[in-house]
């Protein structure tokens, strides 16, 4: 039996005095793919922070890889891609090579160069999600869609056990975003690699995943996509419930 | 014309300086441009510039220190503003620029009361605030290179993560790159840069060196290490252009390095304009052409 990818235990987290995320339980197993979801500031993105190591839990543990998060080192096992990639400054001078291949600046390690075999890495990396031919483009030159493939470029170089991704298709339209998912997909079934997914669009990835998280401040619920689709309306009808509410007090102050 | 710089020392000290600066300050400039942090340079010129009026003020009344050399206040004050930027910065977390202006004026305030101390300006003093051909001594040129050693052996250790860092610092916090402690490092190497490139440039011009060759690099680049060999050669021509001019309108350098740069920046521009003109007149001329 080998250790699983993500272990939550009970872990809570505050800003200030706002609870942010409170008793969460998770793990996550190799090859799965996970889709979380939830409503806005429902802290999707904090339990991300809380996995990749950016932020502590103030209760709780976590173990990544089987390891106690804080002491887990080996950084590139996991490839990251987050919504904000998306909003770095597009003048910036750099080539789509040069971002793919900063993915390898851990696992190269300070002080060193990269390796030699890095080029063809990077074109591995590219062709993984179909962008083997933007490779000397200038990243500022690329449409959103193209530059989040290449960020899950910079995630792979470093073949990774596990993806985290942050509502990566923040700002692409709805046609290249089937595709992006799509391609997620095929990186899960085909390399075996676990996916984290924070995401809105939860009916577009439905056929891929194969577990849904489901959180607002606590997981609501937690397991296999079938068992999922069962409650489905349960689950939505608790949460979108407060959305309705709000949309329909929204639009009483609209027309008076 | 050139031959007289193998006539005089001061000659060679100047070019020698300048060659270096051309190379390194518009070298790490480009780090300093896309982490948006062109205005430190600025403040810890400032700093230097209390470094060098109180080192020249110790120099006039403590005869011990009479031949103190006051780029070694400059360079250390330089470097005690930089670890006091990074302090602020991360006392005003989310007012980092606030880090910039207080030391900025801190610094012009303490030059103010060692220029007056001092009993106004000498000529030294305004050979460091608009930079000088003829000042450059060999102390000066050893120190300059050793600086240069320490900057090009920092930014080829680092490249990497300086890279990653300036890129995006999210993802390499995520990957588990200290940022702290290299920022600090890129802080102090910048003080470095900056009092080192005074001597020529002068304190009121030196991170201009650091961000216009940078601005014209940016123009044409298409990837990270072309904007930096760019960088580095408009550089290098600006400071060489701005020290013959000077050295033979008797102007100071620092105006005139400043100016060819931007003229360079200018001529990047229009060449720039003009090719996007023609490639649209061309792609105007095929499109009637299928019509």
């Amino acid at each position: 039996m080998t250790e699983p990818l993500i272990e939550l235990e009970d872990v809570s987290y505050r800003y200030g005095d706002t609870a942010a995320l409170e008793h969460i339980f998770l793990t996550v197993e190799k090859g799965e793919f996970w889709a979380v979801i939830g409503p806005n500031g429902s802290g999707k993105s904090t339990l991300i922070k809380l996995i990749l190591g950016l932020i502590k839990p103030l209760s709780g543990q976590i173990r990544l890889f089987g390891r106690d998060a804080s002491d887990f080192r080996e950084k590139e096992k996991i490839g990251y891609v987050s919504q904000k990639s998306n909003a770095f400054n597009r003048a910036f001078p750099a080539t789509v090579r040069e971002v793919v291949r900063s993915g390898l600046v851990k696992k190269t390690g300070l002080f060193r160069r990269y390796p030699a075999d890095a080029d063809e890495k990077v074109d591995n990396a590219l062709a993984a999600v179909g962008m083997e031919e933007f490779a000397d483009r200038s990243i500022g030159d690329l449409s959103g869609g193209q530059q989040q493939r290449v960020f899950i470029a910079r995630a792979l170089i470093s073949n990774p056990e596990l993806l985290v991704l942050d509502e990566p298709t923040v700002g692409i339209d709805r046609k290249h975003m089937q595709s992006f998912y799509n391609m997620l997909g095929r990186l899960n079934r085909e390399k075996g690699i676990a996916i984290v997914l924070v995401t809105h669009d939860v009916d577009t990835v439905s056929e891929l995943v194969t577990h849904v998280a489901c959180v607002n401040r606590s997981i609501h619920f937690h397991g296999p996509h079938e068992e999922y689709s069962r409650q489905e309306s349960r689950i939505r009808s608790e949460w979108y419930g407060h959305a309705v509410r709000r949309v329909h007090h929204g639009s009483q102050a609209a027309d008076a | 014309m050139i031959s007289a710089i193998f006539d005089y020392e001061f000659l060679q000290n100047a070019f020698a300086s300048g060659l270096i600066i051309g190379l390194i300050a518009p070298a790490l400039g480009l780090f300093i441009v896309v982490r948006r942090l062109a205005l430190i340079a600025d403040a810890l010129s400032h700093v230097a510039l209390a470094g060098i009026a109180g080192s020249l003020f110790l120099s006039q009344n403590v005869t011990a220190l009479a031949a103190l050399n006051p780029l070694y206040l400059g360079i250390g004050s330089s470097v005690a503003g930089s670890l006091l930027i990074d302090r602020l910065r991360e006392l005003y977390k989310s007012y980092e620029e606030l880090a910039i202006p207080i030391i900025m004026s801190g610094g012009i305030a303490l030059g103010a009361i060692f220029i007056s101390l001092a009993q106004g300006f000498s000529t030294d003093l305004v050979g460091y605030l608009f930079g000088s051909v003829s000042a450059v001594g060999r102390e000066d040129l050893y120190t300059i290179m050793a600086v240069a050693v320490i900057t090009i052996l920092f930014i080829v250790l680092t490249y990497k993560e300086l890279f990653s860092m300036s890129f995006d610092p999210e993802y390499s916090r995520a990957q588990g790159i200290s940022s702290r402690a290299l920022n600090i490092w890129f802080m102090i190497v910048t003080a470095l840069v900056v009092a080192g490139s005074m001597r020529i440039v002068g304190i009121l011009l030196v991170s201009s060196l650091m961000t216009i060759p940078v601005a014209a690099a940016m123009q044409i680049a298409k990837g990270f290490r072309q904007a930096m060999l760019y960088a580095a050669i408009f550089g290098e021509l600006s400071v060489l252009g701005g020290l013959v001019a000077a050295f033979y309108m008797n102007l100071a350098p620092g105006g005139t390095i400043v100016v060819i740069s931007i003229l360079i920046l200018l001529l990047v521009l229009a060449g720039k304009k003009a090719v996007a003109a023609r490639s649209a007149a061309r792609n105007g001329e095929v499109g009637t052409g299928e019509l």
